[in-house]
């Protein structure tokens, strides 16, 4: 059932890092009042925290209105809502059904063992999460994953370590100047 | 060379392929050769097993590029461009010779499609060039009755392109008939089938078509509000219909008094969807927009009588609404013209899976499943043998290879035990086990069961726990009847379609595939080499180097030799991780 996938993360008083409330203002601004404000309020939420921390539900409730309960029974039926924090790149290895054929198992269990973690949890140094989702809509190139919003196809295992290594040798660099080069294309 | 176009195809399919890299490629060449020619973007051409794509238009003629990369599109300019001669051997479609894919196209009829490949998906100027908008222009300058146009819809015989099937032009009828001062245009975008994706490729490649289909159904209906409510894994989808929308508001297609007609006002949103698949349903996907969790409700009451707000909705599907503006301009017998009997026009399939040609496909109606696999698919990758199709995701069911001149049809489908669905065909050789096949599914419906009815809840759950125990090889005889039983009973206990349509893979692989449940459950063996906890792993003694390799991989010590002496492993003690046989360099490990 749905609810099985929330894993609650005992939270740690001592490491929590503070969470700036100041910065959801304006996505609560944004939907306070309109009807069926409740689900884009908890995107917004996401998209400004990569998760939704406890005080943002408190927040939310106080501000608009709406019952905590609600607030908490969406966030934990909907895959995309997380409750905790996640890495800074999110991989997600599609497991539909056009990728599962095409041994998709594979490429979770490689990419676990580089990473070291299981699937849905999130490496020590808070570089990735590794999660699975099901079906990317690139099934003709499958196996597929995704991370941030960029998909890559014909995948096996070594070439998604491969891609996840690189990932990780340009954040290590972080530091440096940005010198990708523009992506015309999207313009 | 001024009249020279150069089209990339920018589909999410054609950027994960690397489309992007060559877009830039042109760019650059183009600015440092000082070479002059029009360059454009597209979207899904519907042949992402070339992907990525690229089109050359010039006096001759047209020439379509398959699997360009950033080295090949130096050499096509070079030659094609500076030299004018194309290079034939890289070219997949052209109207100037016959290609190997010859068969591939003209078998396909585009209708839904339109438009994807031909048009640049942000600009609405493009989607107007070729009749875009004339539809609506033309019902309302004749102020053709909405009885009218629903009469159309009727004619052409179109039905629901989202699973179920049912009568477009019915379900609109039901929907003007309710009356209220208030009613709601739906489009589902929620395309919930893992392994489908004619849905994306039609947002992404033709936005405007959704958007005039919706307008007219405002029209016909009399609505004023339209939701769009697609899912969040197609974040460039959501873009380019946020974008479409904008425009069309731009140009007035959208807003209030339309079309020079007092009180025709409409306007259209994009909800984002969170991630659960059983929002696709109808009813789920309204409280999932009013901001519930996505539990389906109870029918009747009919979304066409209380739907959005508890208001009437028609709810359609993308697909369904795209072929709308071309109904109506084209006239309902247009359309019916293609399919047979009750099932009239196209349909687009998303052929994934052990296929050699995966990509989007429209075929008119009633087509057999061996022509789209043999005469579009180009037939089984590696030419291994076809097994079975899968149709219809996970409510649907696996048609085996003696079935494959069912024609493709509502009814034909159905009678297999498998769905017509929204249009997934994924597609099975000889080493996917069927029973894993099932197992996968059950896993998928039971991690989305919203929770609502026991019998989805806990029976999938019992199902998986036996499928799973079956593949790992610790089956037992009665495993197959109480798996039956199962799915009689949560076929005939639940509310929704996602609980009743569950049993429905396992149901057909039981049906059409029962030896290989029993090899499993009896022998210990998977036919189809896919279950590693039922495989045996040997050396093969002729082909081992004796590298150590496997031997220091093994994760248990179950391997023993030395340097340059045959390796062996010990039965009772392998796991079956499967390592041994994925590092081996000299195809030394033999599997059975
Ligand atoms: C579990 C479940 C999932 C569904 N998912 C989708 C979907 O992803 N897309 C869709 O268009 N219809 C889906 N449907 C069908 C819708 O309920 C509804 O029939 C459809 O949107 C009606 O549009 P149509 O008449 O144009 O087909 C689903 C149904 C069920 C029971
Ligand atoms: S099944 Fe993986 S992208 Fe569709």
């Amino acid at each position: 059932m749905r609810i099985a996938r929330i894993k609650p993360e005992a939270v740690n008083p001592d490491k929590r890092t503070d969470v700036d409330l100041s910065l959801i203002d304006s996505v609560i601004e944004r939907y306070k009042g309109k009807k069926g404000n409740l689900i884009p309020l908890l995107q917004g939420a996401q998209t400004t925290y990569g998760y939704i921390p406890k005080e943002v539900f408190d927040k939310i409730a106080l501000e608009t209105g709406l019952k905590k309960n609600d607030l908490y029974g969406v966030a934990t039926f909907y895959a995309q809502f997380r409750l905790s924090p996640v890495g800074k790149v999110v991989v997600r290895v599609c497991h539909g059904t056009a990728c599962h054929v095409q041994n998709a198992t594979v490429i979770t269990e490689d990419l676990q063992n580089f990473l070291n973690v299981k699937d849905g949890e999130t490496t020590e140094d808070r570089l990735f999460t590794l999660e699975s989702v099901a079906c990317l809509g690139c099934c003709s190139l499958a196996p597929c994953m995704m991370i941030g919003e960029e998909t890559f196809g014909k995948l096996n295992g070594k070439k998604a370590v491969d891609i996840v290594k690189s990932i990780k040798r340009k954040e290590s660099l972080d530091n440096k100047p940005n010198q990708a080069k523009p992506e015309l294309w999207k313009a | 060379m001024e009249s020279i176009k150069i089209t990339v195809g920018l589909g999410s399919c054609g950027i994960a392929a690397g489309a992007g890299k060559v877009f830039d490629e042109i760019v650059r060449i183009k600015e440092a050769d000082n070479l002059k020619f029009d360059l454009a973007k597209t979207s899904c051409i519907g042949m992402c097993f070339r992907e990525p794509l690229v089109e050359i238009k010039d006096e001759t003629g047209s020439y379509l590029y398959g699997d360009v990369d950033v080295k090949k599109i130096d050499e096509i300019i070079e030659k094609h461009i500076v030299n004018f001669s194309p290079i034939k051997e890289y070219i997949v479609k052209s109207d100037q010779f016959d290609t190997p894919y010859k068969e591939y196209f003209d078998a396909q009829v585009k209708i839904t499609l339109r438009n994807c490949g031909n048009i640049d998906p942000e600009h609405i100027t493009e989607y107007e060039n070729r009749q875009g908008y004339k539809a609506i222009r033309k019902i309302t300058s004749e102020k053709t009755p909405p009885e009218d146009v629903i009469k159309s819809v009727l004619d052409s015989g179109i039905r629901g392109r989202g699973g179920a099937g049912f009568s477009t032009g019915m379900k609109w009828n039901f929907a003007r008939n309710s009356k209220s001062d208030e009613k709601y245009v739906v489009c589902n975008a929620d395309e919930g089938d893992p392994g489908a994706f004619m849905d994306r490729s039609v947002l992404e490649g033709d936005p405007h078509s959704v958007l005039e289909g919706m307008i007219i159904c405002a029209y016909a209906i009399g609505a004023t509000h339209g939701y769009i409510y697609c899912r969040a894994e197609y974040p460039l989808a959501v873009k380019r219909l946020n974008l479409a929308i904008n425009q069309a508001r731009e140009k007035k297609y959208l807003g209030n008094n339309l079309f020079g007609i007092e009180g025709f006002n409409f306007d259209i949103i994009v909800k984002e969807g969170a991630g659960a698949f059983v929002c696709g349903e109808e009813t789920a996907l309204m409280a999932s927009i009013e901001g519930q969790r996505g539990m389906p409700r109870k029918r009747p009451p009919f979304p066409a009588v209380k739907g959005l707000w508890k208001k009437p909705t028609n709810i359609n599907n993308v697909e369904t609404y795209a072929n709308i503006p071309w109904i109506i301009l084209n006239g309902p017998a247009a359309y019916s013209q293609y399919g047979k009997e009750k099932n009239r026009g196209t349909k687009v399939f998303a052929l994934t899976g052990k296929i050699k040609n995966g990509g989007l496909v429209e075929v008119p109606m009633g087509i057999t499943i061996r022509d789209i696999i043999y005469k579009l698919g180009g037939g089984i990758i590696n030419d291994k043998k076809f097994k079975a199709v899968q149709l219809g995701g996970p409510s649907g069911g696996c048609i085996p290879e003696y079935l494959a001149d069912t024609s493709i049809d509502y009814e034909s489908v159905t009678a297999t035990g498998a769905i017509m669905g929204s249009g997934g065909m994924v597609v099975m050789d000889e080493t996917t086990c069927m029973v894993d096949v099932a197992r996968f599914f059950l896993d998928f419906t039971q991690k989305e069961s919203c929770g609502k009815c026991t019998f989805c809840r806990i029976g999938t759950k019992r199902m998986l726990e036996i499928l799973t125990r079956i593949t790992q090889g610790e089956g037992k005889e009665e495993d197959i009847p109480a798996l039956e039983e199962l799915a009689q009973q949560i076929k005939d206990a639940t509310l929704c379609g996602l609980g009743n349509s569950a049993p429905n893979p396992v149901l057909t692989t039981l049906k059409y595939f029962r030896n290989e449940y029993e090899a499993h459950i009896r022998d210990k063996k998977c036919p189809s080499l896919y279950c590693k906890k039922l495989l045996t792993y040997e050396v093969i003694p002729d082909k081992c180097t004796g590298c150590v390799v496997c031997k220091r991989g093994c994760p248990v010590g179950a391997i023993d030799g030395d340097k340059k002496i045959v390796h062996f492993i010990h039965q009772e003690l392998c796991t079956k991780c499967g390592d041994c046989y994925s590092k081996c360099k000299f195809d030394a490990i033999k599997i059975s």
